[in-house]
């Protein structure tokens, strides 16, 4: 069990590395739901087969690898834009900061107090190092499309970190956790549809006005 | 009966959401104003056995109280507003507000840290469109900061919850984050768990509430958004956020590591306090001003409950204080602004010759938020002020005195320029209407009340708070 969870969590934080890389916006979103798609077999390959587990990861497949993505291309399909991610800072620098983070986390890692270590040890710093990359990504980016991206890898990082909690979260609460962050999307797809209509364009560059 | 504050909000939301014609869309508001505070004052005389999932105590009483009352005069106030805006519809606006009623609500009653997060971030999620009301670029700018910002501190949050429930990972029994079951095995959680947890359930509740260095979302929202959304947002949201913290700080409490979180709410305090005396001194826009307001009493608030025993006290007191006044303050201020369609002292100038009554409830309510008697929020401030002295902090004392001082004269000479002087115009198109003017002068009359005679009821409320935060174990 713990090769297929250590093969899962590699490609995630390949991923990780793929979507700080990427120039595309819709191979980023797409990267992003493959993420989100391999993180909801999680739940079953850690705690075996139980009515918990199956849910969770059907409910995660369902919304982080289907439904979101879905909302997010639909969103870039109405506001016309398919071109670059235009980064602050150059691609390679984005993943040097990337590799650096994950090294940290996987360093930070092995100085935390670990219970049950041998599951922990891969979950937590893979965990922390798609936290950090979508951290990096909600700082580096100037389409705010890329800014849902990065906010999305984070709630990825914090859903690793959650299914080492096995039984804490009840299912109904983990489903709410879910739809909330479902039509949070939404209604980010929606203002980025006015903001490119009141600006037309999406760079949070032009969002400036309002300062002291 | 505890779950009907939820229910009674969702099922106006979804009548709201068929009936056709505006006026009476309006009324659902005011409504549901009426039927939650009812409910919960029936709720709290009845005193209901706490559920797993959902129940009062202390501080939930409070807070529900509070931002029922401060709701209800808001509901009133958009009855005119919005007859005011028919250009600009309320088919959105009236479902929003009453969701938000029902996850305000729904977050105050929860004993579950988890169904608290869900119900937080719902509030986040609808007031979005709130806060995009006007529809211009700038309302949007402010939309797109709050969700942003607010979307990512919650997530901290979430990241928080779950280092608490992992602290309990080690233990026998099965894990829960049910908050009576936290308490009671709270001795037992591991310590470096539960103090990342409670540091992440800081920083993102604390984004909500609007704590410095979290706070640049809040001016740009609260200055964009309608007076009567401002209202809710300052005096409801930052709330409801606050208990979240006091959640934790709870939890805290009860693993006897009350020092370290006080320690972090107390930076956290002095530091907001400070941002915002910088940011109000010579601060051109009125309701910029108001949300620097905002960050100096969220950051009174985290003070209070930092100091720990009488300040405590004294910084719940505060929470409704604030919460009150912040709401009368925020409608009035949205009345001048519609009269000189501005809200910039370049063009608003001598609002009491305009707007009698909206200015002088404006000018009377700044002098209750900055602490002067016999208002509300003098006794509160100089509760927490004589805590501080109690606890044996002298230099913390003077800081507080001189940052309080600070504000007064920036906020003063704002709210001076706006009030004073000649008026440039005489505006023809707004004047003082009964509905939005009575419902701030009647929030401004509690406070004067609470200023004036504590009811033996509230202080017991208080006591009962105080004592669940501090467990000495």
């Amino acid at each position: 069990m713990t090769d297929i969870n250590s093969m899962l969590l590699l490609v995630v934080i390949l991923l990780n590395f793929f979507i700080l890389g990427s120039a595309r916006l819709v191979a980023c979103i797409r990267a992003v739901a493959l993420q989100g798609a391999l993180l909801a077999l999680l739940p079953v390959t850690i705690h075996g087969f139980s009515i918990h587990s199956l849910g969770l990861a059907g409910g995660a497949f369902l919304f982080k690898g289907v439904l979101i993505p879905w909302l997010l291309l639909r969103a870039i399909r109405e506001v016309r834009i398919r071109r670059e991610v235009e980064p602050l800072i150059s691609l390679v620098a984005t993943l040097f900061l990337g590799a650096m983070t994950t090294v940290a986390a996987f360093l930070f890692a092995d100085q935390l107090p670990l219970i049950h270590a041998s599951q922990a040890g891969v979950l937590v710093p893979a965990s922390l190092a798609t936290m950090l990359a979508g951290f990096l990504l909600l700082m580096t980016r100037r389409k705010a499309i890329t800014q849902v991206v990065g906010y999305l890898m984070l709630e990825n990082g914090i859903f690793i970190f959650g299914v080492l909690l096995s039984t804490a979260m009840p299912l109904v609460v983990e489903a709410a956790i879910l739809l909330d962050l479902l039509v949070a999307v939404f209604v980010m797809g929606i203002v980025l549809n006015h903001v490119n209509r009141e600006f037309s364009s999406i760079n949070i560059e032009r969002l400036s006005a309002l300062k002291e | 009966m505890l779950i009907s504050l939820v229910l009674i909000p969702v099922c106006l939301a979804a009548l709201s959401l068929v009936l056709p014609w505006h006026q009476l869309r309006s009324w659902l508001l005011p409504t549901a104003g009426i039927i939650q505070l009812g409910l919960v004052v029936l709720v709290v005389l009845a005193k209901p056995q706490a559920g797993e999932w959902i129940g009062l105590d202390a501080l939930s009483t409070l807070v529900l109280l509070v931002t029922s009352i401060l709701y209800l005069g808001c509901a009133f106030y958009a009855v005119d507003y919005l007859a005011l805006r028919q250009d600009r519809g309320n088919r959105i606006i009236v479902p929003c507000l009453l969701v938000f009623l029902a996850a305000m609500s729904l977050a105050i009653i929860s004993r579950h840290l988890g169904l608290m997060w869900v119900a937080v971030e719902t509030t986040t999620i609808v007031s979005a469109p709130l806060i995009y009301y006007n529809r211009n670029r700038l309302s949007i700018e402010a939309t797109w900061k709050y969700l942003l910002l607010c979307s990512v501190g919650i997530a901290l949050a979430m990241l928080g919850i779950m280092f608490v429930a992992y602290s309990a990972v080690g233990g026998q029994t099965e894990v829960s984050l049910q908050l009576d079951w936290l308490l009671d095995t709270a001795p037992q959680l591991s310590k470096p768990w539960l103090h990342a947890g409670f540091i992440f359930l800081l920083v993102g509740y604390g984004t909500k509430m609007g704590l410095a260095p979290l706070h640049s979302w809040k001016p740009d929202a609260y200055a964009e958004s309608p007076a009567l959304v401002g209202a809710l947002l300052a005096g409801g949201l930052t709330t409801v956020s606050f208990l979240a913290i006091l959640r934790g700080v709870q939890v805290m409490s009860a693993a006897g590591d009350l020092i370290m979180a006080q320690q972090a709410l107390m930076g956290l305090g002095l530091f907001s306090m400070l941002i915002a005396a910088i940011f109000m001194v010579r601060q051109p826009d009125i309701k910029r001003m108001l949300a620097y307001s905002s960050v100096e009493h969220m950051g009174i608030l985290a003070l209070g409950v930092g100091i720990g025993g009488l300040a405590t006290f004294g910084a719940l007191l505060h929470l409704a204080n604030n919460a009150l006044t912040k709401g009368c303050l925020f409608l009035t201020a949205g009345n001048i602004q519609r009269s000189y369609a501005s809200k910039n002292l370049r063009e608003v100038r001598g609002a009491l010759s305009c707007l009698p009554l909206s200015a002088g409830i404006f000018l009377t309510g700044f002098l209750a938020i900055t602490g002067a008697p016999p208002f509300g929020p003098f006794l509160s401030e100089f509760t927490i002020l004589r805590g501080i002295f109690a606890g044996g902090h002298p230099w913390i004392a003077a800081a507080f005195l001189i940052l309080l001082a600070t504000i007064f004269i920036g906020m003063g000479a704002t709210v001076l320029s706006a009030t004073q002087g000649e008026s440039p115009r005489v505006s023809a198109q707004f004047r003082d209407r009964l509905l939005l003017v009575a419902p701030p002068l009647l929030l401004l009359a509690l406070v004067l009340c609470l200023g004036i005679y504590m009811p033996d009821p509230l202080k017991e409320l208080l006591e009962a708070g105080v004592a669940l935060l501090e467990v000495t174990s």
